[in-house]
């Protein structure tokens, strides 16, 4: 195979300079979680590379270990939406500024 | 292999198109099918980088069951016309400005520190024994530490989807 290492890694920070920007502009709390699912998704991409390069299993152990925390901000992440959604019935993110509990 | 090249370029351009719509859409429906096209496309990249495990996992796992949470999530807010209008109003193209020169200063950075190498993958494939050897060997705490916490992440969920969340407020 004829990829280069860099390609792989560039792609990676493409996606994670196009997750981050939607984290910085997005106000709706959905499209910030997905943009840091985008951003979880190129990390694991540079690890799944970089294990590519040294023929090692490592970068996909970290991917998985990367899937898991995935699994669980989003598991908590759209419960704080719900219980967001109930109680200012919005989800815009700046009405959950005021953390008074 | 000029056949891998052209579908991780092809691959590559589909999960760079399709994740640019996913956050720039106003319609969060719209937006999900698309990030599910940009997993898929990350997916068939592991398949060629020589990473199946983790090409399937990304597919059932992500693109499954993280994306199914995001859909049901979606349909049980129910927004609507509504939501999009909501959208269309905060998301004006000036906004974008100042963030994409931040995030653009960050890329170009990275770019720099990654031009100074030309290797190529070598591309052979590492199997889910590989994979399954090392992860239940010398990472058998990692797996411990991540067992806790998706339990944490499960106690967490439950806690906060409760509906009754707001009555007891005083009490906590």
């Amino acid at each position: 195979m004829s990829i280069p290492m860099e390609h792989g890694l560039l792609l990676a920070g493409i996606l994670f300079c196009i997750g981050l920007t939607g984290v910085i502009v997005r106000r709706n709390i959905i499209f910030i979680l997905m943009s840091i699912e985008v951003m979880l998704n190129a990390c694991g991409l540079a690890f799944i590379t970089v294990g590519a390069r040294w023929g090692a299993a490592d970068g996909q152990i970290m991917f998985m270990l990367i899937l898991t925390i995935a699994a669980a901000e989003v598991a908590v992440g759209l419960g704080l939406l719900l219980q967001v959604h109930r109680r200012f019935h919005s989800i815009d993110i700046d009405q959950a500024s005021s953390l008074r509990g | 292999m000029i056949l891998e090249q052209i579908l991780f370029y092809v691959a590559a351009t589909v999960s760079l198109v399709s994740t640019i719509l996913a956050v720039t859409r106003h319609n969060a429906s719209h937006a999900l099918i698309y990030l599910i096209i940009s997993l898929l496309a990350s997916a068939i990249i592991f398949f060629l980088l020589g990473a199946p495990f983790a090409a399937i996992l990304e597919v059932v796992i992500y693109a499954g069951a993280i994306m199914v949470l995001f859909v049901f999530v979606v349909m049980m807010l129910n927004l609507g016309a509504p939501g999009v209008n909501q959208e269309r109003e905060w998301l004006r193209p000036s906004m974008w400005i100042f963030p994409a020169i931040l995030t653009l200063v960050l890329f170009f950075e990275m770019v720099f520190v990654l031009s100074s190498s030309a290797v190529l993958l070598p591309g052979e494939e590492i199997g889910p024994k590989q994979v399954g050897l090392l992860l239940f060997g010398p990472y058998v705490l990692a797996v411990e530490i991540a067992s806790m916490l998706l339990l944490a992440g499960l106690v967490g969920a439950y806690h906060l989807g409760r509906r009754y969340l707001d009555q007891d407020r005083g009490a906590g």
